[in-house]
């Protein structure tokens, strides 16, 4: 049944329109007008055309150096994380148990890291991987591994995608789990009598009730970890040197380190409209599979 | 099933080791910490505790935080019923475009809005209060609402709307009297989440706060000082920021599941 037009209901999202606009709209607005000017401080401010986004999509300038040099270093750490959390998500999803008390404990136990502030995770991988006060840090170093990720790039970078592992797996796997759960037994009977094996009954029963879910899923883990700012800085800082500073990172600095507001602006624009992009292709795609099985 | 019980028992070792870490630091003396590395507190303190408990500057901040992320839940809920109900039952011109507009505020960096977020708290007088963290929140947090609440009410038969109104309700006594209470595990699953996204989050917060509404994670900062790092009193706050979210999951466990079934958060 199809819904009926009433413009009526514009009334009933006003309220909703004006918030978001007045917390969206108003501060971009302003991210705009900061990207074609350029300070001295003293708030004078003077026209400067399109010379950030020039100098910001030119990778041989100082600014569009980094911001290149950010944005390839914070799309393989996405990239890292999509690959380990998703099937690990799915894994995890798989494992776990369908009824009586454990599925209480199992959800509450693995909801907790999403629901412990994003600093706080911070701190809890920087004490864990210390090495000379952290387990982590301190077990990894006596097997005879050399491990310390404020002085070690790749410490560094290990020890922040496992954070994040840490941090989101549960929601993939969530995620996955409800998607499992709204599979009758009558399914998993049928393919018994049927003899399927495992791999037969994931691949066709399990992944199709899985596929909006794991969409979702692949979708928040891609914004989230393209955003990320607060962990890394608490944990690296963005160091040793530059080797963590992701994008986030970096317009941070920029704008509240060196009140570089110009420039800042001009990568806000163009990382907002990257996230839009990514964003809109995802909403596409779910609406035509929501389309395809109505 | 034994390969299913392996997989989840590591999983959620791995989950919880850290966390033992860090209760585990939090009752110990700075002493004992940095000196050697034992893996339970051989002199158990609560002394880490006390200091938080009595400091104002310390406890004042999980007042703050708990202000502003429960004005923001209560905003979000109220400006994303009306608008979620109207997205449920309704088409118009512009909805989906609306609606692509909204969620792409959810996936909206928190690094882009916080200078200027600044700004403009500053200019309509209401930095560093509660009001203002909780308005910036509403950025991610009121279309997330509008995106659960729509699920649920989809799933309420629009037959019940019409009856209501043969029956002579008028839309606001319907909507309070009957419709709010169908989708009120929806509105607990909305809660759950707006509170979640708030409480974590801390760039915005932090930007839009320096003294009277500072949250309790940018305090957590203050514990590096001059003679190092106080790792125990830092374990404890941390201990601390786990609690408030432990209890809430615990009291919604049931619904948690539902909400993820929707595949909508």
């Amino acid at each position: 049944m199809d819904k009926p037009i009433n413009q009526g209901a514009w009334l009933l999202v006003l309220p909703v329109l004006l918030i978001v606009a007045f917390s969206a709209i108003v501060p971009l607005m302003t991210v705009v007008n900061y990207s074609v000017q350029d300070t001295f401080g003293n708030n004078q401010f003077f026209w400067n055309g399109i010379g950030w986004y020039q100098e910001l999509l030119d990778p041989t300038t100082d600014l569009g150096g980094r911001f290149f040099d950010a944005l390839w270093r914070n799309l393989l750490f996405s990239f890292l994380i999509l690959a380990i959390e998703v099937p690990l998500g799915i894994a995890v999803a798989l494992s776990m148990p369908r009824d009586g008390w454990r599925v209480a404990a199992t959800l509450v136990v693995m909801a907790l890291p999403l629901l412990i502030p994003w600093n706080v995770v911070g701190t809890i991988w920087q004490i864990f991987a210390r090495e000379d006060i952290g387990l982590l840090g301190w077990v990894v170093n006596r097997l005879g591994i050399p491990y310390n990720y404020t002085a070690d790039p790749l410490s560094a970078w290990v020890t922040i995608v496992v954070m994040d592992v840490w941090h989101w797996t549960s929601l993939v796997a969530l995620l996955c789990y409800a998607g499992l759960r709204s599979i009758p037994d009558a399914f998993y009977q049928a393919a018994r009598i049927d003899g399927a094996s495992q791999w037969a009954i994931f691949r066709n029963i399990q992944l199709p009730k899985m596929h909006r879910v794991l969409l979702i899923a692949v979708l928040l883990r891609f914004m989230d970890s393209f955003m990320i700012y607060t962990e890394p800085f608490v944990v690296t800082g963005g160091g040793p040197g530059n080797s963590t500073t992701f994008v986030s990172i970096d317009l941070v600095k920029l704008a509240l380190g060196q009140f570089d507001l110009g420039k800042a602006a001009a990568l806000s624009i163009v990382y907002n409209l990257i996230i839009l992009a990514v964003c809109w292709v995802f909403y596409t795609v779910m609406t035509r599979m929501d389309a395809q099985r109505n | 099933m034994l390969r299913a019980r392996i997989v989840l028992g590591l999983y959620i070792v791995f989950l919880l080791l850290p966390i033992y870490w860090l209760v585990n630091m939090s009752l110990k003396t700075n002493t004992e910490i940095v000196s050697s590395l034992t893996l339970w507190p051989h002199n158990l303190t609560f002394r880490n505790y006390a200091t938080i408990f009595t400091d104002p500057s310390w406890y004042s901040g999980y007042l703050n935080s708990l202000k502003y992320v429960a004005l923001n839940t209560v905003l979000s809920i109220a400006l994303a019923l009306p608008a979620a109900y109207a997205f449920s039952r309704f088409r118009f011109v512009g909805d989906k475009h609306l609606f692509f507009w909204l969620l792409s505020n959810r996936m909206a960096p928190p690094a882009v809005f916080a200078l200027p977020f600044f700004n403009l708290y500053s200019a309509i007088g209401l930095f560093d209060t509660p009001l203002a963290v909780a308005l910036a929140h509403c950025l991610f947090n009121v279309p997330l609402a509008v995106w659960i609440l729509e699920g649920f009410m989809s799933g309420v038969p629009r037959e019940i709307d019409e009856t209501a109104y043969l029956d002579g309700y008028s839309f606001p006594r319907f909507f309070v009297k009957i419709f709010t209470p169908l989708v009120a595990s929806g509105i607990g699953v909305t809660a759950f989440f707006c509170f979640m996204f708030s409480w974590v989050e801390l760039l915005l917060a932090r930007t839009l706060t320096s003294v009277d509404a500072k949250p309790i994670a940018a305090t957590m900062t203050r514990t590096v000082s001059a003679a190092g790092m106080d790792w125990g009193l830092l374990a404890a706050a941390g201990v601390l920021t786990i609690l408030p979210g432990a209890l809430v999951i615990w009291f919604v466990r049931n619904y948690i599941a539902k909400g993820f079934a929707l595949g909508r958060v």
